[in-house]
This record gives structure tokens, C-alpha cells and sequence, in this order.
């Protein structure tokens, strides 16, 4: 932390030894999400860009084609080479990033973890900007899935890639959740597919399921491309009566689905949300008003007021929001 | 009875086309279209971005593709020879998985290194021994093991990633000589040494001509099968050598290292003018067609170019390049 501090004050000393020429210059940030073509992320680029209208520091994004462990890495480069304040990112592992992280932070570049964080390796990044308290993610998804098919059958989770940390967070929780509670006890897990975030993968993998497991009562999708494509495939193969389709996805992808019934209900958090209050974190920790350690709380307009937690660690809200027939004419992401 | 003189036949001479002049010979080949693309990319790129002129920058992105440029170079020679590999990327992860396992198990690094380097050379036997015993068709071989291999590093490592190695081996894309790091320097004397075995030793020329003629080559006497064996296999432990490094880079090592790099390794020596029917190219090429890459993958992404317009640019300059090679090597000969 004293490290930390010391890293802030050489910086803010820099850019003061640098003159009065700087002194006005915004901070820049730039932003990497996973890979091109999420929408998902396009609506945490579009908090950014919100964010920083209204605080006016400058704001980009790239990414990568491809969600592949080392893909983000040329990229994190040319950034700290362009000289950006902060780099906001979504890390395609969680660890494969640690030397490049480090070499960005002796710069001074800060280095903030948004949508997932590096477990075991909070050491290399300054904050980690998380959607929701992640813990609930697991069992919540369960319990929504549990609900419709009476808590009892075959079920799979078709997640994204093998390696991405917040799928095998969740993953571990949900088969926590399914072991450990005796109201799922009649819930079996039968596979996990992966569909690398890939829409055409994550169809195949969808189709699969449904042809290796003829008895398959649920999925559980919990990355937006893959439940997306699950509920296209049930969809298809008409057979949303028999195999109910729960994960995360964004009201935009699936409104037509719950429109026609495919899909009951889905969960998810607003990643907007993510983007503006990770812009507001970044301006504040570089100017030095917001102190990026545990315990510091800061106002965020239309959010309230946010608390760091433990290792940096900021959750945008707390409980996942749940969407169905009743209310998804009022999201639009 | 020396007293009838054979009349000495008429010589019907045919009008030789005359040598082509020097400078054409010296100036018209496929490593000079590649090397106008180098001079025309930086250029391009310096006026892109203000930040690209950087000679530390342009060294520290070059560590990204310097591990496949290793590779491709004895590619280069593995496709002069008329053969193809395209498992080394597999191989790579491969390699370094099992050097992650063995340091897991306890293995002290430099135990897990030699591990890592055998493998190499045991999976380059393997793609040899279907190659050159059992004479099947190069491209398939290594296209069935280049599944196989990445699947036995899924099936070695899992989903998981292995790394926490110790602090000497981990970076060593920025342990420098001079201002070079460490794994561009072995790519520059790597492609010395090669590129001067290719062109002056016997071995080399005999390469040529396997790969000019495969038939003749055996009819004058060069032990084609051999020489084809000894290829594969230092294919392989380049491989691991490439390998080893990616891992170092990472501190980490994963099943889908290096994914997708047998293409970048293909791209690299197609765009250094190598003829991939054999034969033809050179190590020169290949080097400078690494610099190209470089230079223009880093040129576009420091300049904040979208990724899809950078592959679009990518394929673009792989067809043109082929087409140069192939319009080239039209007109010199054959």
C-alpha cells in the first residue's frame, strides 16, 4: 500500500516537474475489453464514454480479435507506449497479463481489472472494478433455473472460455450451490460445455447437449453469447417446454426469446453501470481525490456512494437483476 | 581406322536467350519486394502514430512474434526442402506444458528444461517417422498432430495454467544485450547461422535440390530420407526452444499457448518470398518478413487501427506477396 502511495505521489510529482503545459491535460484512458464484437462490453465502453463526458477525461477503446489467453497483450503495450494515464481491462486470464501488468505500473499507468478480477494475482493490478457482489452470482443462477424445472433433472452449463476466471468462479459456486444445499439435491450436473464466446461454437456445443443428453431439463448459460445461442438452439430444435434456458444475457440479445417464451427469465447486472463508475474511479485515483485503498467510500452520480472493499476490490451493485416478461421493456443495452 | 573422320555433326544451335544482366539477378526476387513492404510499412507506420518511432518500443513488441520468427525459420527450410510442418505451435505448447508439469513435480528447472527440449525432438521424430517411413503426405501428418499434440497439452495441463516459476527464468523478453532483448537476439544469430547453412554448406544446396526435384536428387545421391528426418527433428526442438521461451515471457504456460501460430509461422516465410512448392526461398526472406510483421502489426496497433481492418491488411499483403513471389520466380525460370 506504501508502495502504492509512493507510486501515486511520484507521478503526481512528475507530471508537476513537467510543467504548467501538463497540468491541464485530462487523464486518458483507454479501455481493452475480452474481444472485438461482445456487446456486452459496448455497453461498458458506452459508461465510459458517459462518464467521461461529464468528468472530461479522454477516453478510448481496443480489442483484440480473438479472447485467447496472450491476445490483450500487444495492445496493453502500444497503450503504455501512447502514454495513457489508465488502463482499464477485461483480462482474458488471469494470469498470462502479470508481467506486462507490471512493467505498465512501474510506468505509472494505473491498471484497473473491470468486469472480472485475477484471482490469486491482485498484486499486479491496482483495482478491480467487479458488476455485482460476484458470490451470489453462482447461486442465484441456480435457484432461477431450479425454480422452473421443480428442482429436480439433468442440467448443463455451456460457459465461455476454459480459462476465463469469472465463469470458473461461477462455475465453482453453482456446483458448490448443487452439492451443499439439499433443496437442489435432485439437480444433477451432467457436463460443461465451453463455447469460447464464439456464437457459432457456442451453437454447436448448444446442439450437443442436446443430442448427448436426451433427459437435459436446463442450461445454464452464464457468458451473453452462450446463452444467446442456447436459447436460439432450443428455440429451433423446438423444445422450450422440455429444456429451460437461464444464464446471463443483456435484455437487447434477448428480449425476442422472452417475447416468444423460449426463455422464461435471465439475470444479469448493468454494465454500464461498470463502465461509468470505473471512469469516475480512474479520474479520482489520478487527480488524487479518491484514495485507492480499502474502506474509502466516493460518490458516483446516478450510483451513489461506492465502497472499496478488501484487495481494491469496488462491486457495482449488489444483487444481480432478473429479468422477464414483467420488466424487460425497460432496459435497453 | 582413324582414316574415315566422323564428320563432326552439325551443331543445330538454338538462339540461347542471353543471361540475364547481373543487376536483375541481384535485384529481382522475392526478398527485395519483401524488403520495399519493410521500407513502405515503416514509413507508413511512423507517420500513423507519433508514438511507433521508438526503437526500444518496436524490440519490446517484437518479443510477441520473435518466438514464431524462430520457428518459422527452420520452417523456411522445411518448406525449401518440399515438405511442410504446420505442428510447431502445437508442439510449442506441448513442450512447455511438459516443463510446467515437471517443475509441478518437482522438477528443478534446468530437469524440466531438458524434458521440454527431448520432447521436442521426440515429437519432431514422430511427425518424421510418418513423413519419411511410411512416406505420407507431410501436410496431413502434421495437420493430425498438430491436433494431437495440443490435445495431449489439454490433456497434460487441464483448463488450468501453470506458472509460478522461479524469478531467473521468468521475463526473459526483457533481459536485453544492449538494447536487444534476449529472445530477438537468438532470432538475428539463429538466422545467421541458418541462413549461411542454406547457402554455403553442401547440406543446404543438397536442401535446394530435394526440394527442386526430389527424384533427381535421390538419383544423385543425396540421402533425401535422412536429411528430411534430421528437418523434422529440428523442427521440433526449435519448437521447444520456442516454447520454453513463450513460457518465460508468460511466467506462465497454458494448453492453448501459442494458438493459431502456425499460421503466423506460415505467413511469415510465405511473406519472405519462399516458394511452397520447395525449392525456392531463403532464410534472408524469412528474417526480413518477420520484421515486416513487426513492424506492421505494432505500426497499427500502437496507431489504435481496429483489429478487423489489421487482418484485412494482413491478407491483403499475403496475397500480394504471393503473387510477387510467384510472378518472380515465373520469369527467372522454369
Amino acid at each position: 500500500m506504501l508502495r502504492k502511495k509512493l507510486m501515486l505521489a511520484a507521478v503526481l510529482g512528475a507530471s508537476l516537474f513537467a510543467g504548467a503545459a501538463y497540468a491541464a491535460d485530462p487523464v486518458s484512458i483507454v479501455y481493452i475489453p475480452k474481444n472485438t464484437g461482445n456487446p456486452y462490453f459496448d455497453s461498458i465502453i458506452k459508461g465510459f464514454e458517459d462518464g467521461c463526458k461529464t468528468l472530461g477525461c479522454e477516453f478510448t477503446t481496443v480489442a483484440p480479435a480473438s479472447a485467447e489467453a496472450t491476445s490483450q497483450i500487444p495492445f496493453l503495450t502500444a497503450q503504455i507506449q501512447r502514454g495513457v494515464n489508465v488502463v482499464a481491462i477485461s483480462p482474458n486470464s488471469p494470469d498470462a497479463l502479470n508481467q506486462v501488468f507490471d512493467r505498465a505500473r512501474s510506468k505509472g499507468t494505473i491498471i484497473l481489472s473491470v468486469n472480472s478480477d485475477m484471482p490469486g494475482n491482485e498484486d499486479h493490478r491496482d483495482a478491480a472494478i467487479l458488476p455485482v457482489d460476484f458470490t451470489k452470482t453462482g447461486p442465484s443462477q441456480v435457484e432461477l433455473l431450479g425454480k422452473q424445472i421443480g428442482y429436480e433433472g439433468e442440467i448443463a452449463i455451456l460457459s465461455a472460455t476454459t480459462d476465463a476466471p469469472d465463469q470458473n468462479v461461477w462455475i465453482a459456486a453453482m456446483k458448490d450451490t448443487l452439492e451443499k444445499d439439499p433443496k437442489y439435491a435432485k439437480m444433477k450436473l451432467v457436463t460443461i460445455a465451453y463455447g469460447d464466446d464464439d456464437p457459432q461454437k457456442s451453437t454447436t456445443e448448444t446442439e450437443a447437449l442436446l443430442a448427448n443428453y436426451p433427459n437435459l431439463k436446463g442450461i445454464i448459460s452464464p457468458t451473453t453469447v452462450g446463452v444467446a445461442a442456447a436459447a436460439q438452439v432450443v428455440e429451433t430444435a423446438k423444445k422450450a417446454d422440455k429444456i429451460k434456458v437461464v444464464g446471463l444475457g443483456t435484455p437487447n440479445q434477448m428480449r425476442r426469446f422472452i417475447e416468444n417464451g423460449t426463455v422464461e427469465a435471465f439475470q444479469l447486472w448493468s454494465p454500464y453501470n461498470e463502465g461509468l463508475l470505473a471512469a469516475h474511479f480512474a479520474v479520482g485515483v489520478k487527480n488524487g481525490t479518491i484514495k485507492n485503498e480499502p474502506g474509502t467510500t466516493f460518490e458516483v452520480p446516478g450510483l451513489g456512494k461506492v465502497t472499496v472493499g478488501e484487495k481494491s476490490v469496488i462491486k457495482t451493485q449488489a444483487d444481480l437483476t432478473t429479468f422477464d416478461k414483467k420488466n424487460i421493456a425497460d432496459f435497453n443495452f | 581406322m582413324s582414316t574415315i573422320e566422323s564428320p563432326r555433326p552439325a551443331v543445330i544451335l538454338r538462339e540461347a536467350a542471353k543471361p540475364r544482366p547481373r543487376w536483375q539477378v541481384i535485384l529481382v526476387r522475392p526478398e527485395t519486394v519483401t524488403f520495399l513492404l519493410l521500407i513502405i510499412a515503416t514509413i507508413v507506420a511512423t507517420r500513423l502514430s507519433p508514438f511507433f518511432a521508438d526503437l526500444g518500443f518496436i524490440l519490446e513488441s517484437s518479443t510477441y512474434y520473435v518466438e514464431f520468427a524462430i520457428v518459422a525459420l527452420v520452417l523456411t527450410i522445411v518448406i525449401i526442402s518440399g515438405e511442410i510442418d504446420l505442428s510447431p505451435a502445437a508442439q510449442m505448447a506441448l513442450s512447455a506444458c511438459l516443463f510446467g508439469t515437471a517443475y509441478r513435480a518437482g522438477a528443478p528447472i534446468p530437469v524440466a528444461i531438458l524434458v521440454s527440449l527431448v520432447s521436442g525432438l521426440a515429437m519432431g521424430a514422430f511427425n518424421a517417422f510418418f513423413i519419411t517411413v511410411l512416406r505420407l503426405p507431410s501436410i496431413i501428418v502434421t495437420i493430425g498432430t498438430l491436433i494431437l499434440y495440443r490435445g495431449l497439452a489439454q490433456v497434460l495441463a487441464g483448463d488450468k495454467s501453470i506458472g509460478s516459476f522461479p524469478g531467473w527464468f521468468v521475463g526473459i523478453d526483457y533481459r536485453m544485450i544492449g538494447i536487444v532483448p534476449v529472445p530477438v537476439m537468438i532470432f538475428i544469430i539463429a538466422s545467421v547461422l541458418l541462413g549461411l547453412f542454406l547457402g554455403i554448406t553442401i547440406l543446404g544446396r543438397q536442401i535446394y535440390q530435394i526440394g527442386t526435384s526430389e527424384v533427381a536428387a535421390i538419383h544423385a545421391g543425396i540421402r533425401v530420407r535422412r536429411i528430411k528426418f534430421g528437418l523434422f527433428l529440428a523442427s521440433g526442438l526449435t519448437s521447444s526452444i520456442a516454447g520454453l521461451l513463450t513460457a518465460s515471457r508468460l511466467g506462465s504456460v497454458r494448453y492453448d499457448l501459442a494458438s493459431g501460430g502456425e499460421l503466423t509461422m506460415v505467413l511469415i516465410v510465405m511473406l519472405g518470398g519462399t516458394y511452397i512448392f520447395g525449392g525456392r526461398g531463403s532464410i534472408l526472406g524469412t528474417f526480413l518478413a518477420a520484421w515486416l510483421l513487426v513492424i506492421i502489426a505494432t505500426g497499427m496497433t500502437v496507431a489504435n487501427i481496429a483489429i478487423n481492418a489489421q487482418l484485412t491488411v494482413m491478407g491483403l499483403l499475403l496475397i500480394v506477396s504471393i503473387i510477387a513471389t510467384n510472378a518472380i520466380y515465373a520469369r527467372s525460370q522454369r
